[in-house]
């Protein structure tokens, strides 16, 4: 009986060293400053704690899907063309419904060829309809394929932000995908809290394009439909812009351009800022090999048109295509010096594949986290002293005993935290305080209990058994109650009250152990000393 | 030292007082929540998370006015900025809000430039380090999914309760302590809207916690219930639940005693952020303890009696012997 209680004792000893490990890692030294390295090196603080920003982005994948199937109705036309069947025109009818493509005019007699061309291209990805009466053809992106592009597009965003976050210099920064939303993506900066440089940084281009020019510049709207006949042509788009910097007006105006991008985003290699022949800042780009022989191709059929280059919808440029350019050119304009490098960086880091909008943004200075940490502390100790002090007074000797087992709890559930990486949020401090006051109460359980076995006669050790049996079952059915709570918690809150959920199961597990059976173990080593017929002090 | 040797309340002789005493609370709530509704379309103040809109935090180095900083969110071009002292007036904050004014998330981030500009004009940049500074600015499109999160948390929690007892006593005691757990979120609801305190998302944290909490009490009830049950047969009911209470009534008070101590303590030096969360646990402690005393237990008789007025045998003895 005693080899197995010293056996008990040294499993609880080697649990607490394991926990202090997990709480201080190996600290430098025993002073006060080291522990205190040590321990924040460790615990991970939330950033109501720490002090950052916290900013939910939607990622606006429609504008993805809208890209890819513009794509597609380039290559429809090439396709068809190419096998020599007439069409009046290819072209998306509902601007709300990115996916659907339309091909109209296909003359009666091609209308089975032509089906069978799409049928075998394009069958794959799109769903088709159509090729009956009206002699028009329907192309629906498949459902799988669309969310699957949505997906990506989700994932491209994520880690393009996360690049861009990089090089702003932040220390631990988080990018990943929001769950309590689709297609929403969770940015937090520790440490950051002027969030204007941020968003110009992580959200400014949309995307980067280069588009043929069709006619341009107008005054406004009204000269631009008038010069293509008061209709617009479902492949042409009027974009605003002030690319007409080379003519020396700063004013705002319309050019017409061809929908379909010849080159965009993803295509761009690298991109430096570089001074042109003038002296004046420019930014210079290679492109990928595949871009490059498309830029080529389109270059040297079109010498001496215009293209446009397009920046967050506003056409920056307008640019002579003196020759073919493969895959090396330069942006022109006069852009400032912060202009040219926020326009390379974000040629670099590769374009966002969609446009990201601000659902949420949250910042805590830093001087306020410390002040949450110090009354979260203050409140936690507190509240330990407090009810510590009241378990001696109440249970006397006895009462030393649920003190060890509530500190052991608190290290236990550090030490958790320390192992598993979780952070810590003002919330969770506050659950911390709360694993406090109900982790006493199997204490307090199996002490009633105790006593009314001791009122009702039983010896010593047979109280302190009886006590444990019956106590055990409704320390279960509360601990498994309060940690389905905590789950849910869990699964439905964001940041900081996941940390509550964390602390809080964290602490009632670390309860079970201690409660149970480090409370055993302490009255059976106090039971081995009491002499014949002493009851144990309660 | 004990408190409660040998306590014989007549607990169950006293419902009438107690069901008198709930309802009390419970229609000042409502009517509270009513009223509130009636003024502002919500029935409990929220707190940005909910709302949506614009909340930013400022700690002056002194003692803030008031109405110059009101002056100079006018002056910047915002006329609908809420400007209050936060915490006490020693802490020399300011909370300055603007409620949801775009459901459009493109323009999102306005209302914090335009606080910020007005208060660089006046009083320097308040990111510096000197000043501690909290922004919160929330999109309709986010504040409208944590509504539904919460909301399917709390409706989740009581049902996995509800579950969680039909399983291991019967489905009478899981019905018992969820209309039990309802009480108690509806008068810790009640008394948000009574004090005008606002709701935010920790604060919902609290109320799930305290679903929690006022089942662990409950069960413990129940337990000793069902144990005495198992022992003697032919005590009738109300003289047994009376004894089971008296019996665990020692337990209950000290464990939630001391529970809400350490809350208590989380509420006086918990600091101005967890005021909400610890206000919802301080009242839902005290109202989850009563609740199962004078609200699960009462309801448990009520329903054997109306059982044996219909004829019934009676439901409640031999329940789940083979458990035991």
């Amino acid at each position: 009986m005693k080899k197995n209680l010293k056996n008990k004792v040294a499993l609880i000893v080697a649990v607490l060293l394991v926990c202090l490990y997990g709480i201080f890692g190996i600290p430098s030294g025993v002073s006060g400053k080291a522990l205190m390295d040590a321990l924040s090196s460790r615990i991970h603080l939330g950033l109501d704690l720490r002090g950052g920003a916290h900013l939910i982005l939607q990622v606006v994948v429609s504008e993805a899907v809208s890209a890819e199937t513009d794509n597609t109705v380039g290559r429809i036309q090439q396709d068809l063309k190419a096998a020599n069947l007439t069409f009046s025109q290819v072209y998306k009818p509902d601007p709300n419904k990115p996916e659907a493509i339309r091909v109209e005019g296909v003359p009666q007699a091609s209308v089975s060829a032509a089906r069978s061309l799409l049928d075998t291209k394009y069958s794959s990805e799109y769903d088709l309809a159509g090729g009956g009466s009206d002699s028009s053809f329907v192309l629906t992106m498949k459902p799988l394929v669309e969310k699957a592009l949505e997906d990506k597009t989700v994932q491209q965003a994520i880690e393009t932000v996360n690049d861009r976050v990089n090089s702003l210099g932040v220390s631990e920064p988080k990018v990943a995908p929001y769950s309590l939303g689709a297609d929403q993506i969770l940015v937090e900066l520790p440490g950051i809290s002027d969030l204007d440089r941020v968003k110009t940084i992580i959200q400014s281009t949309a995307r980067l394009e280069i588009h043929a020019v069709v006619g341009g510049p107008f005054q406004d709207e009204a000269a631009a439909l008038a010069s293509v006949g008061g209709a617009l042509p479902s492949d042409e788009e009027m974009v605003h812009g002030s690319g007409a910097l080379a003519t020396g007006s700063d004013a705002d105006s319309v050019y017409v351009l061809q929908r379909v991008s010849v080159v965009a985003g993803s295509d761009f290699r690298s991109a430096d800022p570089g001074t042109d022949q003038n002296g004046l800042r420019d930014v210079r780009f290679t492109l990928t090999n595949e871009a490059g022989d498309k830029f080529y191709d389109y270059t040297s059929a079109n010498v001496g048109k215009s293209m446009a280059v397009v920046m967050g919808g506003r056409v920056r440029e307008v640019a002579n295509i003196k020759s073919a350019i493969r895959d090396s050119g330069e942006i022109e304009g006069s852009f400032s010096p912060e202009e040219v490098e926020i326009l390379s960086k974000m040629l670099r880091t590769g374009a966002l594949p969609a446009s990201l909008n601000y659902l949420e943004d949250r910042t805590v200075g830093a001087s306020l986290g410390a002040d949450s940490i110090r009354a979260g502390v203050t409140a936690a100790i507190v509240g330990v002293l407090v009810v510590m002090a009241f378990m001696l007074v109440y249970y006397r000797s006895s009462g030393i005993n649920a003190d060890l087992a509530l500190f052991l709890n608190l290290v236990i559930l550090l030490g958790f935290m320390g192992f598993s990486g979780a952070t810590l949020t003002l919330p969770g401090i506050a659950g911390v305080i709360l694993t406090i006051g109900m982790g006493v109460d199997s204490n307090v359980l199996i002490f009633e209990r105790i006593r009314e076995e001791i009122r009702a006669g039983k010896a010593a050790s047979a109280a302190v058994d009886q006590g444990f049996a019956h106590a055990w079952v409704t320390i279960v059915d509360t601990h498994v109650t309060t940690i389905v709570s905590a789950a849910i918690l869990f699964l439905f809150g964001s940041g900081p009250v996941k940390g509550f959920a964390v602390t809080l199961t964290f602490g009632l597990a670390a309860n079970l152990f201690t409660a149970v059976y480090v409370s055993r173990v302490i009255f059976e080593a106090h039971l081995n000393r009491l002499k014949p017929g002493e009851m144990v002090s309660i | 030292m004990e408190l409660f040797h040998g306590v014989n309340v007549d607990w169950l002789g006293k419902k009438w007082y107690f069901l008198a005493f709930s309802m009390i609370f419970s229609v000042a709530g409502i009517v509270s929540m009513s009223m509130h509704w009636a003024h502002t379309g919500y029935p409990v103040p929220l707190g940005v998370d909910f709302r949506g809109g614009t909340e930013v935090q400022v700690k002056f180095a002194q003692t803030p006015d008031v109405g110059q900083i009101r002056a100079a969110t006018v002056a910047a071009g915002i006329k609908d900025a809420t400007v209050v002292i936060y915490d006490v007036p020693s802490a020399n904050e300011v909370l300055i809000s603007l409620p949801e004014r775009t459901l459009s998330e493109n323009s999102l981030d306005t209302g914090r430039q335009q606080i910020v500009s007005a208060l660089q004009a006046h009083y320097g940049n308040p990111f510096d380090a000197a000043t501690g500074v909290k922004v919160d600015v929330v999109g309709p499109t986010v504040g409208r999914q944590l509504e539904r999160q919460a909301g399917l948390a709390t409706l989740y929690s009581m049902l996995g309760m509800l579950i969680y007892l039909w399983f291991r006593f019967q489905l009478i005691y899981g019905v018992a302590a969820v209309v039990a757990c309802f009480h108690d979120t509806l008068i810790t609801v009640g008394a948000f809207a009574l004090t005008g305190q606002e709701i935010s998302l920790t604060v919902i944290a609290a109320i799930l916690t305290l679903v929690g909490y006022s089942m662990n009490d409950t069960i413990v009830v129940f337990d000793r219930i069902r144990e005495n049950l198992r022992l003697s047969r032919r005590e009738p009911l109300p003289d047994l639940v009376n004894r089971s209470i008296n019996q665990t009534l020692s337990r209950t008070v000290l464990t939630s005693g001391l529970t809400f101590l350490t809350v208590l303590s989380l509420y006086i030096f918990g600091g101005p952020v967890l005021k909400g969360f610890s206000f919802a646990l301080v009242v839902g402690i005290l109202i989850g303890t009563y609740s199962s005393i004078a609200v699960a237990a009462p309801m448990l008789v009520a329903w054997q009696e109306w059982r044996g007025e219909q004829g019934k045998a009676a439901a409640l003895p031999a329940a789940k012997r083979a458990k035991g």
